[in-house]
């Protein structure tokens, strides 16, 4: 039974690192129809970014973390938008997919080629001790980050049901027609989504890369998780990802220790399959009506 | 091979009005399979095989350009049955002992079958979700290919794949098996361009601009559905059974998840829906990125660059651009008198 | 296309040129710059490009520059199976690499056609044992470390039981194949054999299952920053059994990302930076200076890589590319003769090495080594 408590506290905690990867893409997904392939290679980019700060101008670990942030969100949250999504969303969703794949590759082969094929140590803003719950020894950096992946939807959440901006923002991303008619400025909403997806991806970066080490093809796994995660919990739907990333993470680990190590990888497939085939639009999703 | 692009455009683009009787999609194919006979002459082995190469991926990318561009079916399960396609071929080969022809056949059916099976879901689901599907499906394939390593060689792969023999002759060299192969991928072009013209192709088109009204107008929506799935993983399965004797060795890796994200680059670099869009999308996937070893360690960076770009200037792919430009320049010499 | 086949006649018209083969000798390294194999072939490159300027600044080869070309295999087989077929199509001395066995798998049969001598980075077992004589490896086999470590395991841990933790990719899974035999012979019963992905992140499940079977020992085979992760998941599950490992896990670049993880843990190293070798302790030294970083095993092999051809071509007095595989083939190589060597090395008839190796204790983030074991050959 321990043994059982133990698997699922650090499904959860893995859980909620993939939700944190998730959800910038439920966002994007909403306003602009944008399947982003690249969404691991956002996550894995800010931190390279940092590192490469503080090597090249010698700045200090909170100046780098503000810099990489920055860079990246104009880089990749506004740029990205600008320069790929703009150009290409009027021919439909899948030459832009197919970019966000080529994007990919630059970013992967940029940060290796560009900064190191090694993996790198990443500083932490938490103590790496480790703390003890229900019998199950977890880290405080693994606690810390699953607040504030919570923190995090909870805030996104407030923020896009009671804020003006918010309802704007949602408004675009359900009827983009009738919210112009409204007056709302759709397209001035759908750039900050791409900007908070950027700015989430870099927190995402800067969290788990002290866990798991920086290095340029960190994208591959987390980008893989985030996408299962996303559409098991609806990706149309914040929260969605949230439950999603954490049923992925308790799927995973319990598929480690139960099914078999070699197939674990499978298990959390397999729940994508059923999902899709039993409740195509996630387990918090709304059914979609627009015609793809 | 500017001819090719151009006839492509030609074929697909322009009214047909003079040329009725001859179609000019028949002349080019056949023309691209006798140039590509002599081609590889003077060009060392590893042209040959980069050629080789070429033809076999655009057989994969046929096949996914008909589930993809005319079907409208987006599939991730490409790589996957070319590699049921690679390891049925390399098993029976390598370790079965058995001739290539009834191996390449059963891979063939094997991956027909197996098409019909996936393509199930594509009933339910249309639109993106059926990608994810078959993005399960190809990770389910992988780690298969991967852990059964009594029957797959598992990590370690199979190596020492025989090439097939012709009439008794062996098909060892360089040359011999690239002429095969443009042999094999003519036949294949010529099916699909057979397809296409029948009354099956029209269907499978009507599937891809409006479901609803196919139906209406008695369509069979579900067989036609499972049908372009099941010939363009076939497509797959028979790319996979010539990649393995042509590379003599197969492990999992080139059958991975990204591999069907590379495929499904070529099909839209190239021109989805487009007859040529395939080998178009190949030239780039595939030579492209050994062309520009030359510009070193960064050429995987300017090659992804080169194919942002493209998309960026022209969603529609290669052979779009070519349709677009070539309407464009009709237009101006029949204004200009 | 046109270019593309210009290009490939101004290669031929090189290939052809008696001026430019006078006084330059072409070296051609596939390896993997790119894909799941992209940090062992960027170390193997590193290595690689030390060596060379080094011979060059002392006058190259027998007189002769070496010009150094890379190629990327996208550690994918068909790529590989191109770069290698180009290597050769444009006059490479020898081969170098690749270091994954996979897609050394696919290219072996092109340069043993060819006839020309190909060194590779690959420790899997079976890669010499298919009558090829053409290839070379550049480390210990995986099948030459096991049998000293499981003898260790159960003479100084004195081990009943062991729980095996391998990397599911073709160095894992050799490894693995290669210990649980090892461990059969010594009467060690495998109480869990966990199988990880390359590229995994997160380790924390692995060690509770780990620390549930509760072996008296742990043995870990994974690639560098995956044995950093694991290290950490483990002591933060509280494992406190003894960890060992093979070379990767004692490595500078596991010290350094595991941190205090990393203490207590032991193994068999094969080839180190921090052996108690002159030669291993400067070539360390020069790779950071060049690189800025330290060199994992793959580095110094690829180094080796570079020395063994400069060896035997002097040897042989000439640039003949068989003569060159003929030469190497069971060669003794010593570090009197060739300093670039590191150390004293037996090149067998299959292409196996042999030579010291050490076993190692990581203290205080540093690795010490415990003793030196000698070659397995007389």
């Amino acid at each position: 039974m321990s043994e059982l408590i133990a698997y699922l506290i650090v499904g959860i905690a893995t859980g909620s690192i993939y939700a944190l990867a998730a959800i910038g893409f439920t966002l994007v997904w909403q306003t602009s129809q944008t399947i982003n392939f690249a969404q691991g290679e956002f996550v894995m980019l800010p931190a390279i970014l940092v590192l490469l700060a503080v090597k090249l101008l010698g700045v200090p670990i909170p100046v780098a973390l503000l810099l990489g942030a920055v860079a990246f969100v104009l880089l990749f949250g506004v740029g990205f938008k600008r320069f790929v999504v703009d150009p290409m969303l009027p021919h439909g969703v899948l030459p832009l997919a197919i970019a966000t794949m080529a994007l990919a590759i630059i970013m992967k082969e940029g940060a290796k080629d560009g900064f190191s094929a090694e993996a790198q140590s990443f500083p932490s803003p938490f103590p790496s001790d480790a703390i003890q719950i229900l019998g199950t020894a977890i880290s405080l950096q693994f606690v810390m980050t699953i607040v504030v992946a919570f923190a995090t939807i909870a805030a996104l959440q407030w923020f896009v049901t009671r804020t003006r901006t918010g309802r704007q923002m949602q408004a675009s991303a359900q009827n983009p027609t009738v919210a112009r008619i409204l007056g709302i400025p759709v397209e001035r909403m759908v750039m900050l989504t791409f900007v908070i997806n950027a700015a989430l991806a870099a927190l995402a970066s800067f969290l788990i890369s002290p866990i798991y080490l920086a290095k340029f093809s960190n994208g591959e796994t987390i980008g893989l998780f985030a996408f299962i995660a996303a559409i098991v919990g609806g990706f149309n739907q914040v929260r969605g990802a949230l439950l999603g990333g954490i049923l992925v993470g308790i799927f995973d680990s319990l598929a480690a220790a139960y099914v078999s190590t070699s197939y674990r990888l499978a298990v959390p497939l397999a729940l994508l399959v059923v999902i899709i085939l039993v409740k195509p639009e996630g387990l918090l999703g709304r059914k979609e009506e627009r015609h793809v | 091979m500017n001819a090719r692009t151009d006839f492509a455009a030609v074929g697909q683009g322009a009214p047909r009005r003079a040329l009725s009787r001859i179609d000019p999609a028949l002349v080019s194919i056949v023309l691209a399979a006798a140039i590509l006979w002599f081609a590889p002459v003077g060009m060392g082995r590893y042209g040959t095989y980069v050629l080789t190469l070429w033809l076999v991926m655009a057989i994969a990318v046929m096949g996914l350009n008909l589930t993809l561009g005319v079907a409208g079916l987006k599939s991730l399960a490409q790589a996957a049955f070319m590699g049921i396609g690679a390891y049925t071929v390399g098993i029976l080969t390598a370790k079965a002992g058995m001739s290539w022809y009834p191996a390449f056949a059963i891979a063939t059916l094997a991956t027909f079958a197996m098409g019909i099976v996936v393509g199930f879901p594509a009933l339910r689901v249309r639109a993106h979700y059926l990608a994810f599907v078959t993005l399960a499906f190809t990770s389910l394939v992988w780690l298969v290919l991967r852990n059964e390593e009594w029957l797959t060689g598992g990590t370690f792969g199979l190596s020492n794949i025989p090439r097939p023999t012709l009439f008794g002759a062996r098909l060892d060299d360089a040359l011999s098996f690239h002429r095969f192969v443009v042999v094999v991928t003519m036949i294949l072009t010529l099916a699909i361009w057979w397809l296409l013209r029948s009354p099956w192709g029209r269907a499978f088109l009507a599937l891809r601009e409006n479901p609803v009204r196919a139906a209406s107008l008695g369509v069979d929506v579900r067989a036609y559905t499972l049908l372009a799935f099941a010939i363009g993983s076939a497509y797959g399965g028979m790319a996979g059974a010539l990649y393995a004797p042509l590379v003599e060795f197969i492990d999992p890796s080139p059958f991975a998840i990204s591999a069907s994200f590379f495929l499904l680059l070529m099909v839209v670099a190239g021109g989805s829906g487009y007859l040529f869009g395939p080998f178009v999308g190949a030239l780039l996937g595939v030579v492209l990125p050994e062309w520009l070893r030359f510009t070193g360690g960064l050429y995987l960076i300017i090659f992804a660059a080169i194919v942002l770009l493209l998309l960026i200037a022209c969603p529609k792919g290669v052979l779009g651009l070519a349709e677009m430009l070539w309407a464009r320049a009709a237009r101006l010499v029949r204004r200009t008198p | 296309m046109r270019t593309w086949i210009i290009g490939g006649a101004l290669a031929a018209l090189a290939l052809g040129s008696p001026v430019l083969a006078q006084d330059k000798v072409k070296l051609i390294n596939v390896s993997e710059l790119s894909g799941a194999g992209a940090t062992a072939g960027t170390n193997w490159k590193n290595g690689i490009d030390l060596a060379v300027a080094e011979i060059n600044a002392k006058g190259g080869i027998l007189g002769r520059q070496i010009e150094i070309v890379h190629y990327d295999t996208q550690t994918n087989p068909a790529n590989t199976r191109a770069a290698v077929q180009r290597a050769i199509d444009e006059g490479t001395y020898a081969v170098l690499g690749p270091v994954f066995s996979g897609p050394i798998g696919a290219s072996m049969q092109i340069a043993q056609r060819a006839e020309i001598a190909q060194l590779v980075g690959g420790e899997a077992a079976n890669l010499t044992a298919q009558n090829n004589p053409y290839i070379f490896r550049t480390s210990l086999s995986q099948t030459a470390a096991m049998p000293k470590l499981a003898k260790a395991l159960a003479n100084d841990v004195k081990a009943k039981t062991v729980s095996v933790v391998w990397v599911n990719n073709d160095f894992g899974k050799g490894g693995r194949d290669a210990i649980n035999a090892e461990l059969a012979k010594v009467g060690i019963k495998v109480a869990a054999d966990i199988s990880t992905e390359q590229g995994q992140a997160d380790f924390a499940a692995d060690a509770i299952k780990v620390k549930n079977a509760n072996a008296d020992a742990v043995f870990v085979y994974l690639n560098e920053e995956e044995s950093a992760r694991f290290l950490r998941a483990a002591r933060q599950q509280g494992i406190d059994k003894p960890i060992w490992g093979e070379t990767t896990l004692l490595g500078a670049k596991v010290i350094e990302l595991a941190g205090d993880a990393a203490n207590g843990v032991k193994g068999h190293v094969g080839l180190s930076v921090d052996a108690p070798v002159p030669g291993l302790k400067d070539f360390g030294r020069k790779f950071r200076e060049k690189f800025n970083y330290a060199s994992d095993h793959n580095g110094i092999k690829g180094y080796n890589a570079v020395y063994m051809i400069k060896w035997a071509t002097e040897k042989q007095k000439k640039f003949d590319k068989k003569g060159l595989a003929d030469t190497l083939r069971g060669a003794t190589i010593k570090v009197s003769e060739e300093p670039g060597i590191l150390m004293d090395t037996v090149v067998l008839k299959n292409g196996d090495l042999d030579r010291e190796s050490f076993l190692a204790e990581v203290k205080a983030g540093k690795q010490e080594i415990v003793a030196v074991l000698p070659p397995v050959g007389p």
